[in-house]
């Protein structure tokens, strides 16, 4: 279980965030949503300690993050980013295996976990095998995945995972995500700008305005019972098509 | 690297006891005057005498003899009294050893001749203007002088002449070894020569007389630590009858047979010296000189590998120091600030005057002065590229690495510093092509490589060695870069190749 207490963060005279409490239900997928700049991706940085608040706390499973415990508890946290993050200089399975390496994990479970995740993400073997540079878009984003899930860590953080890919690949890798949330039941927090994604991959949506959250709960509750016309807005924005939203 | 740096530096320090080193500045009477006085002392057959020839100017060479690094050199009367004692009335060997015993040191042995600073033209120009005195120059404001860098800024050299005479010129700086044929090719009408220089006759100068007796009287002395006598009695009884044995005109021969005939200075000396010892005055022939044959004469090898040492060694030690101060100014803006600032300072620090500098701060000459100037001065490259190549890895790479949760020094080893990589090796070639080219100064100060060669030739004004020096210099500086572009390929990762 991940809380966020009244954590803040400004940047200069820019409010990125306002006093927000909120929590990550377990083994569930919580969708952080809202247009460019309302604070969806300060609040997942935060969870990974890459954002410090200026005030609140993190608590991860009732220990609050600081700096000192902040590596161990990135351990318990796989972290995805737009285009996979990957270091250009490792090839695909050096990307994969670099901390488990790093943190001594024997060769034959590091081999055998890196089977278990190309099986997962359906990465080829030869795939593993090639630098960043020489991977698709999408081999790169799934690449990504296993990297972050290497140590089989509880929570799972992606940051606009699919926002660089066209649309077919981006199609096909929100199916494979959801497939993947389903098998592995973890902590999942994903943002996204995209309400289609998020009413497709989330059991709860966060709905996020100007750095405060607007609305918390089920794709139902959005829909059903909007809490300010915004909300309404925001949904049918989408041009989807997506139920009738009530008045 | 360092320990074995130290390894090849103590057999010098562990006989220091049993030689005796002779020291010489960087001109053709100065290296004979040294080889002589060093094959003498080895004649004596109680010490091994060293010869550490062509030791940049009076500063460093009087630095070499005060720190002990060398116990002995030639030098000149004048020379003492205006740079090193700053006194003009100390022109007797008396009162120039009162002064001298105070740090411990003496001249002794005149050697029989006076060789004095003087203003010299090509003798057709003289002749055309009317010139026969130095007074004689002031009434032709547009003559052209080019005189060197140390008369230039000796007290008894331009700043006072030009007082003494009231001169109008403002000249130029040509090396000494230069200055004959910028003023055969008229590119300067004047220059500053030594009375006993072999090329008088040679280019037809006239030599102006100093009418106004502004020159002080240079008298070739031996100037010594006082415990050489102590410690060499028989060394120092043959050396003291060397007294009164050169002439002026037998040192002319002397420098004529080095700069004219193109003997090495080490059978000019010998030629001398077997003559001094009544044997028939048989040199050890040159045979005949080709380019080739000085380029890969006997020293080729040796002098190889003192230039690959200095230009390596130091190198290690930049990087060992470079890429950790590289690294903290990538990581914290205020060091940064102060660190490259540090670094770039350093690189206008002229070298000879870095050098001059630190022989009394080592209490040395040779390797170790050479190694910490070359080390100084190939910091900047490697720490200004360690870090600009760190500050230009992508945020979001860096903080995938945070993310990931690697400790801060795996962060720095696996992800960060090879992502810089490329930047770090392109510095750190840079600073070895460039140490390849400064590392031939070191031989100003005893430490060898190919810029022996290049200080001898300059001395002797001799084209051929110079180039013997300076070729061997350029081809070591294209295999390092060459060198380097292989490591390029060997080290950096091919997922960062376009």
């Amino acid at each position: 279980m991940i809380t966020l207490e009244n954590v803040s963060k400004r940047y200069g005279a820019q409010v990125a965030l306002a006093p927000t409490t909120l929590g990550f239900p377990a083994r569930r997928t919580t969708v952080l949503i809202g247009p460019s700049g309302c604070g969806k991706s300060t609040l997942l940085r935060m969870i990974v300690g890459l954002a410090r608040p200026d005030s609140g706390r993190v608590l991860i499973d009732g220990e609050e993050l600081t700096a000192v415990n902040a590596d161990r508890a990135r351990h318990g946290i796989g972290y995805v980013i737009q285009d996979g993050g990957l270091f250009p200089h490792l090839t695909a399975e050096r990307n994969v295996a670099l901390l488990a390496r790093c943190l001594g994990r024997p060769q034959q479970w590091i081999g055998q976990r890196v089977t278990e995740l190309a099986r997962l993400t359906r990465i080829p073997d030869a795939a593993l095998a090639r630098y960043p540079k020489d991977l698709s878009g999408g081999q790169r984003q799934r690449i990504g995945v296993m990297r972050a899930l290497m140590l089989d860590p509880p929570v799972l953080l992606l940051d606009e995972p699919l926002g660089a890919l066209d649309p077919v690949t981006r199609f096909e890798l929100q199916e494979e995500l959801k497939r993947m949330f389903a098998a592995l039941r973890k902590t999942v927090v994903l943002v996204t700008h995209d309400m289609n994604e998020a009413a497709y991959l989330g059991d709860h949506i966060v709905l996020l305005r100007e750095g405060r959250v607007v609305q918390a709960g089920t794709l139902d509750d959005l829909v059903r019972r909007p809490v300010e016309s915004y909300v309404r807005d925001f949904i049918r924005a989408q041009r989807s098509t997506l139920p009738e939203v009530a008045s | 690297m360092a320990r074995a740096f130290i390894l090849l530096l103590l057999p010098a320090w562990c006989f220091a006891q049993d030689t005796l080193t002779v020291g010489s500045k960087r001109f053709t009477e100065s290296y004979i005057l040294g080889e002589i006085v060093a094959r003498v002392a080895a004649d004596a057959g109680e010490a091994r005498a060293v010869h550490k020839p062509g030791l940049g100017n009076t500063g460093i060479v009087f630095a070499a003899l005060r720190s002990g690094a060398i116990d002995i050199y030639p030098e000149y009367t004048g020379t003492i009294a205006f740079e090193v004692l700053n006194d003009p009335k100390a022109v007797d060997i008396r009162a120039i050893n009162r002064e001298l015993a105070k740090s411990g040191l003496g001249v002794a042995v005149p050697l029989g001749f006076n060789n004095s600073y003087a203003l010299a033209m090509l003798d057709t120009r003289a002749g055309a203007l009317g010139i026969r005195s130095i007074s004689d120059l002031s009434r032709h404001a547009g003559l052209a002088l080019g005189l060197s860098h140390e008369f230039l800024n000796r007290n008894d050299g331009w700043p006072g002449l030009k007082h003494a005479y009231r001169l109008p010129f403002a000249p130029r700086g040509v090396d000494h070894g230069l200055a004959y044929e910028a003023l055969a090719a008229a590119q300067i009408d004047v220059m500053d020569i030594y009375s006993t220089d072999a090329k008088i006759a040679k280019y037809g100068l006239r030599v102006l007389e100093d009418d106004l007796r502004f020159f002080p009287r240079y008298e070739a002395v031996l100037l010594y630590r006082l415990d050489v006598p102590q410690r060499f009695p028989a060394t120092w009884a043959a050396l003291a009858k060397l007294e009164n044995r050169i002439e002026a005109s037998r040192m002319i021969g002397l420098n004529a047979e080095a700069e004219l005939a193109g003997k090495s200075f080490d059978a000019v000396a010998a030629g001398f010296v077997s003559e001094l010892g009544g044997a028939a005055a048989v040199a050890p022939g040159d045979g005949p000189r080709t380019f080739f044959g000085i380029l890969f004469g006997g020293d080729f090898w040796r002098l190889t590998a003192e230039h690959l040492l200095l230009v390596f060694a130091s190198l290690a030690a930049s990087m060992l120091a470079g890429i950790p101060l590289g690294v903290w100014a990538a990581r914290s803006p205020p060091a940064s600030a102060w660190i490259l600032s540090s670094v770039g300072l350093l690189q206008t620090i002229p070298s000879l005057a870095l050098l001059a500098f630190l022989i009394p701060l080592l209490g040395t000459i040779g390797t170790a002065p050479a190694l910490v100037a070359l080390f100084l001065y190939a910091l900047l490259p490697i720490v200004r590229n360690t870090a600009s190549g760190l500050a230009d890895i992508p945020l979001a790479l860096q903080e995938a690495a945070r993310a990931l949760g690697l400790p801060p020094l795996a962060r720095l080893r696996l992800i960060e510093l090879p992502l810089a990589a490329r930047s770090v090796l392109a510095g750190i070639k840079t600073s070895a092509v460039i140490n390849v080219g400064t590392a031939t100064i070191a031989a100003f100060i005893g430490a060898g490589g190919y810029g022996e060669r290049i200080a001898a030739g300059l001395a002797r004004n001799d084209n051929e060695m110079l180039l013997a020096g300076a070729i061997p210099a350029a081809a070591m500086a294209l295999l390092v870069q060459g060198l380097f572009d292989l490591l390029d390929r060997r080290l950096i990762s091919e997922g960062l190749r376009a």
